[in-house]
């Protein structure tokens, strides 16, 4: 079985699916980004998805179930790069990704990361209205 | 009436023994149809070609227009159609500039009756039938190309995506959208925004004369598709006759932002991204 | 028009994870053949994705048949999912949104029959299921 590499980039974890998944090779994925949020203490966590030509609804799950788990473990999840053949065919399919944030690139979505993070320290300051309005609307 | 391999090479003989006679007779009787729209050294051109081919296609014992022998002659009747499609002809036109030696053959073989004579025109005339009917095939196939190509043209002139600010495409829509151009607007415009890396499209809709609730599935689904990339829609000049049909039909356009026009919504693009647009001194313009 | 066959139709089994994933891949392989639309062949791999898991998850392994058709004016990709598992006691539940026995997201079969432009299901309790999907190009 394959496995997903997960690169560590400062606070970031990142990860680049390279590969067409076995559903196998994307609950590994999965147990293995939880061990290493707890491992790093990395508050951020970006899933490439530029090279994968589709997201069915076993992937969907599987994207959804790690920004929960990073959610509880205090890291912020980033989908990136999902091409639009892929975006139309979700649509289509019924698969909203309910609680996942995305990004166009892995660029944009290391600043979306960075502005979260950034809000948070805001709001632990005290000054907490300003906590939802600047993230993504 | 199948033809014989003998009447193909009667035939061939009786095209080339005759052929001044023949061409001129089918070029007259060919260009009175087509009324001076052609010139007369090119028809006579096409119709000395078509004359080659139909004789080297006897010589070959040709007794069927599908046979492999009739490829040149099939060829040379394409080209024909072809040309004749592009130049705006009609397919009777077209196909009488086939049916035109018929006449011709005709005159020439009642000159020198024989026995058999009778039963070698209805087979000539056969094989003429053929050709035709194979002329008008190709030309409505030359047609149906151009339509296509038409089409197609169409769609690209019809849906522009533009940058508009760095971060900030929009594409205005005009016309009516049907699903195959609301498809391809949809597309395309989620490319664009991947390959401008640009997380806001405005889609305008100033052009559209009306909004059913397949077009607002459309639009709504684009929406949600570009969300699921990570780009946000503003979807703006929504006519008051618009708003109240989308009302009226019950669309929900949601927590979408929608905007009165192209400029609104680019000042609301603005305003999230950070760019400061509200001039310090308010200035009048006369 | 009916559909005519273009050439011998691909089989692939479907015993384990990475048969799915040989699924995907021979019907993209189909679909590009085929002159499918980009979009249209993520549509139909997606959809043979969810199918062919199906058919390992709830039909307990069975079969994939891919083949190139044509109907005279387009060229299409049909696949044909089959197994000899327990069938589909109620089609009208199984077709629903949301509606899951297998702890998925309950999308599988009618997000499916989205995807597609033809589809056509066969089931009897006992004996197996039948999915047949077809992709026209446009």
């Amino acid at each position: 079985m394959e496995r997903v590499p997960i690169l560590k980039i400062g606070d970031i974890l990142l990860v680049s699916i390279q590969v067409d998944m076995s559903d196998q090779t994307a609950i590994q994925l999965q147990e293995d980004l939880a061990e290493r949020i707890v491992a790093t203490g990395c508050h951020g966590v970006i899933i490439d998805i530029t090279a994968l030509d589709i997201v069915d609804s076993f992937v969907g799950r599987m994207l959804s179930t790690i920004a929960s788990i990073s959610k509880v473990l205090d890291a912020e999840t980033v989908v990136v790069g999902m091409r639009p053949a892929v975006a139309i065919t979700l649509v289509e399919l019924g698969l909203s990704l309910n609680g996942i944030r995305t990004a166009l690139n892995v660029e944009r979505g290391m600043e979306l990361v960075a502005a979260t993070r950034a809000d948070d320290w805001d709001a632990l300051d005290g000054d907490d209205e300003d906590a939802e309005t600047t993230a993504t609307p | 009436m199948a033809m014989s391999a003998e009447q193909s090479g009667r035939l061939a003989r009786l095209l080339s023994e005759h052929t001044d006679r023949l061409t001129e007779r089918w070029t007259e009787t060919v260009a009175a149809s087509l009324r001076g729209r052609l010139s007369q050294a090119e028809l006579g051109r096409q119709v000395r070609e078509l004359h080659r081919s139909m004789i080297d296609a006897g010589r070959n014992g040709l007794t069927d227009l599908a046979d492999e022998h009739g490829g040149e002659l099939r060829a040379v009747l394409a080209e024909l159609s072809t040309n004749r499609a592009r130049q705006g002809f009609s397919a009777s036109e077209t196909a009488i500039s086939v049916f035109a030696v018929k006449d011709a053959l005709l005159e020439l073989m009642e000159e020198n009756k024989a026995d058999d004579t009778l039963r070698d025109f209805v087979a000539f005339s056969a094989l003429i039938d053929q050709m035709g009917l194979f002329t008008f095939e190709s030309y409505v196939r030359t047609r149906e190309g151009l339509i296509a190509d038409q089409a197609e043209q169409l769609l690209e002139l019809s849906t522009p995506v533009v940058k508009l600010w760095e971060g900030v495409v929009a594409v205005p829509l005009v016309g009516t959208l049907d699903s195959a151009r609301a498809q391809v607007v949809m597309e395309r415009l989620l490319q664009t925004l991947v390959d401008t890396g640009s997380p806001y499209a405005i889609i305008d809709i100033t052009g559209v004369p009306a909004v059913d609730t397949q077009v607002a599935q459309h639009i709504l689904k684009t929406v949600v598709a570009a969300r699921l990339m990570g780009a946000d829609c503003i979807i703006s000049g929504i006519r008051p006759q618009i708003a109240q049909t989308i009302v009226a039909l019950g669309i929900e356009f949601g927590d979408i932002a929608t905007k009165a026009s192209l400029a609104d919504a680019l000042r609301h693009v603005l305003r999230l991204t950070g760019v400061e647009t509200t001039a310090r001194r308010p200035r009048r313009e006369s | 028009m009916t559909a005519v066959d273009l050439g011998v139709p691909d089989v692939q089994a479907i015993r384990s994870d990475e048969d799915v994933v040989r699924v995907r891949q021979l019907v993209r392989t189909t679909a590009v053949a085929a002159k499918l639309s980009l979009v249209d062949q993520t549509k139909l791999v997606t959809a043979a994705s969810e199918l062919a898991r199906n058919t390992l998850i709830y039909g307990g392994g069975g079969t994939a048949e891919v083949t190139s058709v044509e109907d005279g004016r387009r060229r299409g990709v049909r696949i044909v999912f089959a197994d000899d598992g327990p069938g589909i006691a109620d089609l009208d539940q199984a077709f629903t949104d949301g509606f899951t026995t297998g702890g998925g997201l309950g999308l599988g079969l009618s997000g499916a029959r989205r995807l597609v432009d033809d589809f056509d299901i066969w089931t009897t309790v006992g004996e197996g299921t039948r999915i047949t999907v077809t992709k026209w190009s446009r």
